[in-house]
């Protein structure tokens, strides 16, 4: 089983995630390079698909690459570019080769991306593909056509828990986590009393129990990329005062950097709350620092601690 | 048969801006079309909703199911059962439906028929589970 899968099973440690970057050109070693700074922090990392309705490197190449320089995938899944007949193929296929981690979307829309003429597909949604990738794992095609042996899937989604209708959204994830996710990564979420109220609503109904709760932290380097997200990337929005803090301090990138850590440590205070789901923009060593500051070894150090302590028990 | 679609049609269109996909659920979706949702999503929301509510897509709209699910709890008159199935697991679209009278697939049942591979979940989730 996959790490994640182990993880999940043991139900208490610590688990972080991790936003791969994305391929356009070059070879195997020039990923295996860009993968460096964040994936030994990561017990697995997402083989993105088609990220902001751009086009890049398949999500599927990109998993079994991420597999051959030893880094977990989690395959992400999105209903806008295929059917559900191709989405199956999908994930069908990175099996094959050994990927477990599945993490199901519905996706920006294609006039999020640089190809707005695009035609968009969405066969399913979010919610019905994890209940898909679900009747794979008991061993059946959606036509009911069997699959055996059956692949062992580790099914995961998405939520947003910053964004309308906000009383909404933690019913949304439960409806996901009730069609078999289980584990949740978080879009970024910059009004800390929405993340608490959804991980809250979550936590009382004993769903963090079911499912893994992964906020989104994003490493950013400054106001710019706050401005981005707030004016580009669809439900993100940066209060003002957020990015006036980052923007009017001397030191923005410092002041950036404290803004992240104090973003980590305020998910990972919330009860239900499993990990972190990271994002590095920074790409100047930070995340070695924010890890260090958390208190979060590498994975190797992780991995082999928690054997250790399954042979003393 | 095709003279039902039509009536249907003329009915739906003007109301709900009805898409005909011949396997209506707007009764469960706070008299809402979901189909009217650029991504014709069935389940919910996507995460794209603007701050101010509208559309991803169409920041002229108000997000369909920002408006489904307001209608859905705040509607006077509507069933409480159809409240309640607001949060229901809608199953994937059958696409052969298109263009056929949701009404007729009502009476014969035909919109309930869902792909073999496909399970309903077994509990809707929970009402409360709001914040």
């Amino acid at each position: 089983m996959s790490r994640l899968g182990e993880l999940l099973d043991k139900g208490d440690e610590l688990i972080i995630t991790g936003e791969a970057p994305v391929i356009d050109g070059g070879t195997l070693k020039d990923y295996e390079a860009k993968l460096a700074e964040l994936a030994p922090w990561c017990d697995a990392m997402n083989a993105t698909d088609n990220t902001a309705a751009h086009a890049h490197a398949s999500n599927v190449a990109m998993a079994i690459a991420m597999q051959r320089v030893g880094v977990e995938p989690i395959l992400q899944v999105v209903c806008r570019d295929k059917n559900r007949i191709a989405q199956q193929a999908d994930i069908m296929g990175v099996a094959l080769h050994g990927v477990e981690n599945i993490c199901c979307l519905t996706g920006d829309d294609v006039t999020a991306g640089d190809e707005p003429e695009a035609r968009r597909v969405f066969d399913l949604d979010g919610p019905q593909l994890v209940r898909l990738a679900n009747s794979l794992k008991e061993g059946r095609y959606l036509s009911g056509r069997k699959i055996d042996p059956a692949p062992s899937l580790v099914i995961g989604a998405v939520e947003n828990p910053a964004t309308h209708p906000l009383d909404y959204r933690a019913q949304r994830a439960a409806k996901k986590i009730l069609a078999g996710a289980r584990f949740l990564q978080l879009q970024i979420c910059y009004h800390p009393e929405r993340l608490e109220a959804f991980v809250a609503a979550l936590h009382a109904n004993g769903f963090t129990d079911k499912c893994a709760i992964l906020p989104t932290v994003v490493a950013v380097k400054g106001p710019g990329p706050l401005r981005f997200m707030d004016s580009s990337v669809p439900g993100i929005s940066v209060p003002v005062e957020t990015i006036a803090r980052v923007a009017d301090a001397d030191d923005s990138a410092e002041e950036a950097y404290q803004l992240v850590l104090e973003q980590c440590q305020h998910a990972l205070a919330l009860p239900g709350v499993r990990g972190l789901h990271l994002t590095d923009f920074r790409k100047d060593g930070s995340i070695s620092r924010l890890c260090a500051d958390l208190g979060i070894r590498p994975r190797s150090e992780r991995e082999s601690r928690a054997n250790d302590f399954a042979l003393a028990n | 048969m095709k003279i039902i679609a039509a009536i249907e049609h003329v009915i739906k269109k003007p109301i709900w801006d009805c898409q005909m996909c011949g396997q209506c659920v707007l009764h469960d979706t706070g008299m809402t079309c979901p189909m009217t949702c650029p991504k014709t999503l069935r389940n919910g929301p996507c995460g794209g909703v603007r701050e101010d509510g509208h559309c991803e897509v169409k920041p002229e709209m108000r997000c369909v199911w920002v408006k489904a699910e307001d209608r859905s709890r705040n509607m006077p008159l509507l069933p409480t059962v159809w409240r309640e199935h607001f949060n229901n697991l809608r199953p994937p679209v059958d696409n052969r439906l298109k263009g056929d009278s949701s009404w007729k697939n009502a009476i014969s049942g035909r919109d309930k028929e869902t792909p073999p591979g496909w399970t309903p979940v077994a509990e809707a989730p929970e009402a409360e589970a709001k914040a």
